[in-house]
């Protein structure tokens, strides 16, 4: 049997504070914890087959068009038995599509585009054959700086509500400041992987992607073949953070190969390749308007942005996205430019939209509250809208204030003016940001079996990329059936399971948990039948059914297990009602008086997200974010070479994500909440909203230690030294 | 090349190419998976493993420059049972995709060995007396293995506890 639900209220029964298992929102260790610490999860390129492999990518070395490869050199070389030239995609499909990513129509269009497999026996011998290959191109001038480049303003994407440019010109007090962001990379642990194998016609694809029902769509049509002729298994997943949203070049080459070779093929990226040949987060231009009365009441708002990618992809960095919502004002505009460039591609990396654009507006509006004279966190609570600002319609709910509040007190802020605090060579400062993020629900699919003997078991092709998944599928179906949660099990990550969301845009936890609760409710009704009781009235725990003092093991109630299918779709609750999470940053920090070095000293986040379905697993990600939002800030930055667009610093020795020195002591609360308009499990996103203005935080916090504002991130040293040296000239 | 590597105590001969590093051995040849590769250069640590008892980055050695060598992988620890390092991992979340982790513990459990004979770090003030398991001296301490799922709180949390717990 399947229960099915299409979303589209409130959903107002809150039936899971009604359960007696009291496993659900508890600190689980994960499931999955075990195996991951002993190294025995095996991910993508660690399956073991007979007669497999090796193939190693060969990247485009400039731009222009392909003119021949020179694979007869390469074939003769020890061990190599295929070069491939054609087929591989030009870029990694984006997220959520079930189309094949494009073909490359015979062009480098940037440097480090995939552009031909090599597979030989062993590993080194493909790696020494692909840095031989030589590869033609007619080399063409590449498109590299956003600002002369051809542009497109997507209609969706622009807003215009009453009268921005007036509102500047009669306010009391304006900001109009131009911010920038530079590309970033989600530069995941684990590179992204694929072994193929043929079965005849049939395809197994042992991959590291996040969102399997799509990957196994698009596969299938960069192959020509039809999608139920492939498998895509993916139980470990070791990190995305958007980069495994769709396929990449990996998967389709190894699947080609294999093909071709009747034998598996692992194709593994090496680390520069996963800088070059997966998706980045665009560089963005960000330009800021406030407009506001003397109490600090906001007029206007305006973001203007300019963004970037490769002609023909569609998905463009929703800078904006938060601006629509974040805070009041009768007047509003938003520009959303996108420039075409010869560069890598741009895709989804955690919290698109937010992660940069929140960013770079709290950052405005503590510069607007300085000018204001106010406390930044009462400008803040000033503003908050009572519905949304763009078409009134009521938010779902709307924490703000509390998350503000709330965190304000538990961190002991104090606005202070910039300059008041000194330790020796170190400026001392805390600075302040709220978070913002959209909350999605997206179709999902899970089927639970349970047996007399009182075990449960979930299945669902979702996949756990770290997020939990594992823990907290086990929690739900537990609590809604009554059992201990090592009496259920939980199988992820396997195409020939009912469909999920997948992983990504923080939609994954209440998606594939709400068609497990449907599924477990599904259970619930029929054991409550067999009963001849309603469903609301039975109480399950510990394997027992209870009602009207009769206490029931399930083995008396069934004879044979259940299975049942839980089906969750998005309906009219998310255009009825503006659903969002909600949330608040704090940061100290000491900024170096000679050298303009950022530490940051401390850390903390409140936060919004409707049910905590984990709090353990869910302070993680949060955790997560906010050192995200360091790395944001102080130190992570893709750079392009201004000549041909070249990543130059690929690695992860010179792309510098945050290490464990650089993160000081963090503090993470959770405000309760249930979100009814969210989905059956009143459960919204988290895994996001925690890098959404998390360097803000920082960057205000710099400005308040040393009085320097960094409008162009990341605040490394020599941009502090520059504001020193020009506050005391 | 033929060459003999001890693995977890056990004794492995093996014909390599000159070419294959001593973690592609672990991983292709005897499909030890445990020890992970995020760069194959150096620069992340989730190859780490012991190497006649110290923590080294497997991906940046080559499998013939070890002949007779003791090397000591995740496989090798807590085979019997979880170790109170790795049961503090999982209590303190000290992980999320667990990709970097098997590096992460071993990196521990070297740099527990370097506390133990009293080297010190950039963090330690007093460089003659005996390190102390400070906060900090851990961050310190586990900088070279990378964590993006950024783990850093719960891994230093774990840390501190089973090596507090041990003292
Ligand atoms: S794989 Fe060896 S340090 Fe990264
Ligand atoms: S747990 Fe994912 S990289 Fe550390």
């Amino acid at each position: 049997m399947k229960r099915h639900a299409k979303i589209d209220g409130p959903q107002t029964d809150r039936r899971l504070d009604g359960m007696a298992q009291g496993v659900l929102g508890q600190p689980l260790d994960r499931p999955d914890g075990p195996l991951k610490v002993t190294g025995r999860a095996t991910y993508a390129a660690e399956v073991r087959l007979d007669r497999m492999v090796h193939g190693v990518l060969v990247r485009a070395p400039r731009v222009g068009t392909l003119n021949g490869f020179d694979t007869e050199r390469v074939r003769g070389m020890a061990g190599v038995l295929a070069v491939l030239t054609e087929g591989l995609p030009r870029n990694s499909a984006q997220g959520a599509i079930a189309k094949s990513p494009p073909g490359n129509e015979g062009k480098a269009q940037y440097v480090g585009q995939p552009v031909a497999l090599v597979v030989a026996e062993t590993l080194e011998q493909a790696t020494h054959a692909a840095w031989t290959l030589e590869v033609g191109i007619m080399p063409s001038i590449p498109v590299i700086n956003p600002h002369a480049a051809p542009t497109e303003f997507p209609e969706k994407k622009q807003r215009d509500l009453g009268d921005l440019e007036a509102a500047m010109a009669e306010a009391a007090a304006t900001l109009d400041e131009t911010y920038h962001t530079p590309t970033l990379s989600s530069a995941p642990m684990e590179p992204h992987a694929s072994i193929a194998e043929w079965d005849g016609e049939r395809l197994t694809l042992h991959g590291a992607y996040q969102m399997l029902k799509f990957n196994r769509k698009q596969l299938a049509e960069a192959l020509g073949i039809d999608p139920s002729a492939v498998r895509v298994l993916a139980p470990y997943v070791g990190g995305g953070f958007g980069s495994k949203l769709g396929i990449s070049a990996e998967a389709v080459g190894a699947a080609l190969a294999a093909r071709m070779l009747g034998r598996p093929v692992s194709v593994v990226m090496h680390r520069r390749q996963v800088f070059e040949m997966t998706t980045r987060r665009s560089q963005t231009q960000q330009r800021i308007r406030l407009a506001a009365d003397v109490d600090g009441h906001l007029l206007g708002i305006g973001h203007d942005a300019l963004v970037s990618n490769l002609p023909g992809e569609t998905f463009s960095e929703p800078v904006q996205q938060g601006t629509d919502f974040n805070y009041a004002a009768p007047n509003r505009k938003v520009v959303h430019e996108v420039a075409r460039l010869n560069l890598i591609a741009c895709g989804s990396v955690r919290a698109p939209g937010e992660a940069v654009g929140v960013t770079m507006f709290e950052v405005a509006m503590d510069e607007m509250a300085h000018r204001l004279n106010l406390d930044p966190v009462e400008f803040r609570l000033r503003n908050i809208p009572d519905h949304d600002p763009l078409d009134g319609k009521p938010f779902s709910s709307n924490m703000l204030a509390q998350a503000l509040t709330e965190g304000a007190q538990r961190f002991g802020w104090r606005h202070q003016p910039p300059r008041s605090r000194r330790e020796g060579e170190w400026w001392i400062g805390t600075g302040m940001s709220a978070a913002v993020r959209v909350n999605m629900l997206t179709e999902s699919e899970a089927r639970v079996t349970l047996t007399p003997e009182g075990r449960a078991k979930v299945e669902t092709d979702m996949t756990d990329i770290g997020t939990g998944t594992y823990a907290i599928l086990t929690q739900i179906a537990a609590e809604m059936l009554g059992l201990p949660v090592a009496q259920v099990e939980t199988v992820l990550g396997d195409t020939d399971l009912p469909p999920a969301s997948g992983s990504g845009g923080s939609f994954g936890a209440a998606s594939s948990g709400s068609s497990v609760y449907l599924a477990c409710l599904e259970i619930r009704s029929q054991i409550a039948a067999r009963l001849g009781i309603a469903e609301e009235d039975l109480t399950l725990k510990d394997g027992h059914a209870i009602h009207a003092n009769r206490t029931i093991p399930l083995s008396q109630i069934l004879d044979a297990p259940i299975t049942t299918e839980g089906h969750v779709e998005p309906g009219d609750s998310g255009k009825i009602a503006r659903n969002a999470t909600y949330g608040a940053h704090f940061a100290e920090v000491a900024v170096n008086d000679v050298t303009g070095e950022t530490r940051v000293r401390r850390m903390l986040g409140t936060y919004a997200c409707g049910r905590v379905l984990n709090v353990k697993t869910a302070t993680s990600q949060c955790h997560g974010g906010l050192i995200w939002g360091i790395g944001m800030a102080l130190t992570e930055e893709l750079i392009h070479d201004p000549r041909d667009g070249h990543a130059v610093n690929r690695d992860l020795a010179e792309f510098h994500i945050p290490v464990n020195r650089d993160v000081p002591d963090l503090e993470v609360y959770l405000l309760p909440e249930r979100d009814d308009w969210a989905n059956p499990i009143q459960s919204k996103g988290i895994g996001e909203l925690s890098i959404c203005g998390a360097g803000a935080s920082v960057i205000n916090a710099i400005h308040a230690a040393c009085g320097v504002r960094i409008r162009d991130l990341p605040a490394t040293p020599d941009k502090v030294l520059a504001g020193l040296m020009q506050i005391e000239s | 090349m033929n060459i003999t590597l001890r693995v977890n105590g056990e004794s492995h001969d093996l014909d390599l190419d000159p070419r294959v590093s001593l973690l592609d051995a672990l991983r292709h040849h005897l499909h030890l998976t445990g020890t992970k590769k995020g760069c194959d250069h150096g620069q992340c640590g989730a190859c780490t493993v012991l190497l006649n008892g110290r923590r080294i980055n497997a991906c940046l050695t080559l499998a013939c420059m070890h002949d007779g060598d003791d090397i000591t992988t995740i496989e090798g620890i807590g085979a019997d049972g979880l170790t109170p390092l790795q049961q503090a991992f999982i209590e303190h979340d000290g992980f999320q995709c667990g990709y970097c982790t098997p590096g992460q513990i071993c990196s521990a459990v070297g740099m527990a060995e370097e506390l133990r004979q009293g080297w010190p770090s950039h963090v330690t003030d007093d460089l003659t007396a005996d390190p102390e398991l400070t906060r900090d001296e851990i961050a310190e301490r586990m900088s070279g293995n990378l964590c993006r799922c950024s783990c850093y709180p719960g891994i230093v949390n774990a840390i501190r506890q089973s090596l507090g717990e041990q003292a």
